[in-house]
């Protein structure tokens, strides 16, 4: 590996050790991907220090245990102790831990939700920013195109990617936390513009539409081409919206390992098709119809089967502003069933703004929650009881019914919210 | 080294020697919503490996899939004493490399013949990263049937 002067004056522990230390464990991050050298970055996006009970417990015997106990051997990988500095680069903490105003309806333990508190004043000391949201980019992190970053959160990496044309891999907690501290992460995969490119060609033979549409396309994409790169070409409405790319990549990010994708006429690194491929030719076309839409509606939900709903989940990936807009005017008047919960998730600074506009209090009005940090899956909470779930989003409806072994119904924001309403499933297959 | 025994060489990933069991699977793997770290079993759903412990084991898989916390939850697993002995894979992802790294154990990939249509679990299999070698017992010679 060429190391700069600086990154071996890092590395050589001039900086600190825990500096040396985050450098050590990105030297042997770098030999692992066989990367040949570092670039800068100065957008992390994290889960720093965070913590739960089996790393707490873990530690408590280890340096004492705590924040820089944890930070230190689990984050770092380091067999010695150090004390955590200041960040070194703007990093952002991504999801995680528990809704400071609302842990209680989320089921957390008084202790639980202390461990949370803790551990996100140690990071919040260290400079980190607590945003708290797999949604990073509605919530004040907007990197501009050809930006390095160093993220986390597979829905966010993708969207930081093929949306914003920034350039991320997707990154994790070790390396994201020694990129916090060093400003480096190697310089492979997605930060060179050759593996930007597109691997298979999706001809997509109908418009797509509503946001179920693409969160459909996108789970059928994912497990089409795993971890390569595909490239659209149809005809897309409201294909500049931000709602649609981010359920999209979410659900392709899912079913698949998708980091990167194109829509050709419509992302920022695809011209045309012929750009997105670089020139060279598609590895294979993959084609999608009605047919595979009604087949991807059909695996979504082939984990449901009783159509008496008591959970539905909104906000994964977290709500943006005009999708809590959208569920209220669809509550509007009407209220959520005494059988049923309806839980929206979302980031800190859009519940702020919810509260300014008077959302929230609709919201309450109406008998659902509106809540921030985390989802069910990430938090692995769910309303007491919970049998039946129903969700708007194809990579929540991915991984909660194994997660909590519950059933999932999926289908549009309007189905879950006639669901939460009635108690009842109705969803209509495309 | 006997007529019994199959030699593989690859790109070392991270460094050192180990063997063990071969686990083998067709299908990449996940790490958050796909395994259970403190077992150190397989859990996702539609999983070949549903339920078959990965510990101990030189697991050969075609590489790493979904969440970003792959490193994390592969990272608990060692910490739990549920890791694989080894990874032997395809695809190269920033997952993998991280796991394998903070996991500590011998990794390798780029081989110069397919490891999934080599390697069938129940094999005995010895692994030198730092040379890139793989050396195969097969199970079915091993026993004599």
């Amino acid at each position: 590996m060429k190391l700069t002067t600086h990154e071996q004056s890092m590395l050589d522990g001039k900086d600190g050790k825990a500096r040396q230390k985050a450098m050590e464990l990105l030297v042997r991050y770098a030999d692992a991907l066989g990367a040949e050298r570092f670039v800068a970055t100065d957008n992390v996006a994290g889960v720093p220090g965070s913590t739960n009970a089996f790393l707490q417990k873990y530690y408590q015997h280890k340096g004492g245990g705590g924040y820089d106990a944890i930070f230190s051997f689990f984050d770092l990988d380091s067999d010695e102790l150090i004390e955590v500095p200041k960040a070194g680069a703007h990093t952002c903490h991504l999801q995680g831990g528990f809704d400071p105003d609302n842990w209680q309806i989320l089921g957390a333990t008084p202790e639980s939700f202390k461990i949370s508190q803790e551990s996100e004043a140690f990071i919040a000391g260290r400079g980190v920013q607590i945003l708290k949201t797999c949604t990073p980019y509605l919530a004040g992190n907007v990197p501009k195109k050809g930006d390095h970053c160093a993220w986390m959160e597979s829905s966010a990496v993708v969207y930081c990617n093929s949306v914003l044309a920034a350039r991320t891999n997707t990154e994790g907690r070790e390396s994201t936390s020694a990129a916090m501290l060093t400003g480096v992460i190697p310089d492979w995969g997605f930060h060179r513009d050759e593996y930007r490119l597109g691997s298979h060609l999706v001809e997509v033979d109908f418009e797509i539409e509503s946001v179920m549409d693409w969160g459909m396309l996108g789970y059928f994409v994912g497990d089409a081409v795993q971890e390569r790169i595909p490239v659209l070409r149809g005809r897309f409405a409201g294909a500049d919206l931000l709602i649609r790319h981010k359920h999209f990549g979410a659900a392709a990010a899912s079913s698949g390992g998708v980091e990167m994708y194109h829509i050709a006429g419509v992302t920022p690194e695809a011209p045309s098709v012929e750009a997105a491929f670089g020139g060279r030719k598609p590895l294979e076309v993959i084609p999608y119809g009605r047919a595979e839409r009604r087949r991807t509606y059909d695996n979504l939900n082939s984990k449901a089967s009783d159509p008496q709903v008591d959970y539905v989940m909104l906000g994964c990936p977290h709500y943006s502003l005009e999708q809590i807009k959208g569920a209220c005017a669809m509550l509007e008047g009407k209220r959520v069933s005494a059988n049923c919960n309806l839980w929206i998730f979302t980031s800190r600074a859009v519940k702020a703004v919810s509260d300014t506009q008077g959302l929230s209090k609709q919201l309450r009005d109406a008998g659902a929650v509106l809540l921030t940090d985390t989802c069910s899956s990430i938090s692995q909470a769910i309303p007491p009881g919970t049998k039946v779930a129903a969700l708007d989003s194809a990579k929540q409806t991915h991984y909660l019914p194994a997660f909590m072994n519950i059933q999932a119904w999926f289908g549009s924001t309007q189905d879950c919210i006639n669901a939460a309403v009635t108690g009842r499933w109705n969803g209509v297959a495309p | 080294m006997s007529a019994d025994t199959l030699v593989l060489k690859g790109r070392k990933v991270v460094g050192g020697v180990a063997e063990g069991e071969a686990l083998v699977t067709r299908q990449t793997i996940s790490g958050w919503g796909g395994v259970n770290p403190m077992l150190g079993i397989v859990t996702e759903t539609r999983h070949e490996l549903r339920g078959v412990s990965f510990k101990d084991k030189i697991l050969v898989f075609p590489g790493a899939k979904g969440s970003s916390a792959w490193s994390a939850m592969f990272h608990m697993a060692r910490l739990a004493g549920a890791a694989p002995k080894a990874l032997l894979f395809n695809e190269m992802t920033t997952k993998v490399a991280l796991g394998a790294v903070v996991m500590r154990i011998p990794a390798i990939t780029d081989f110069d013949r397919n490891p999934l249509e080599v390697i069938e679990t129940g094999d005995w299999v010895k692994v030198d990263a730092d040379r890139g070698l793989v050396e195969v017992r097969k199970a079915a010679l091993r026993t004599g049937s």
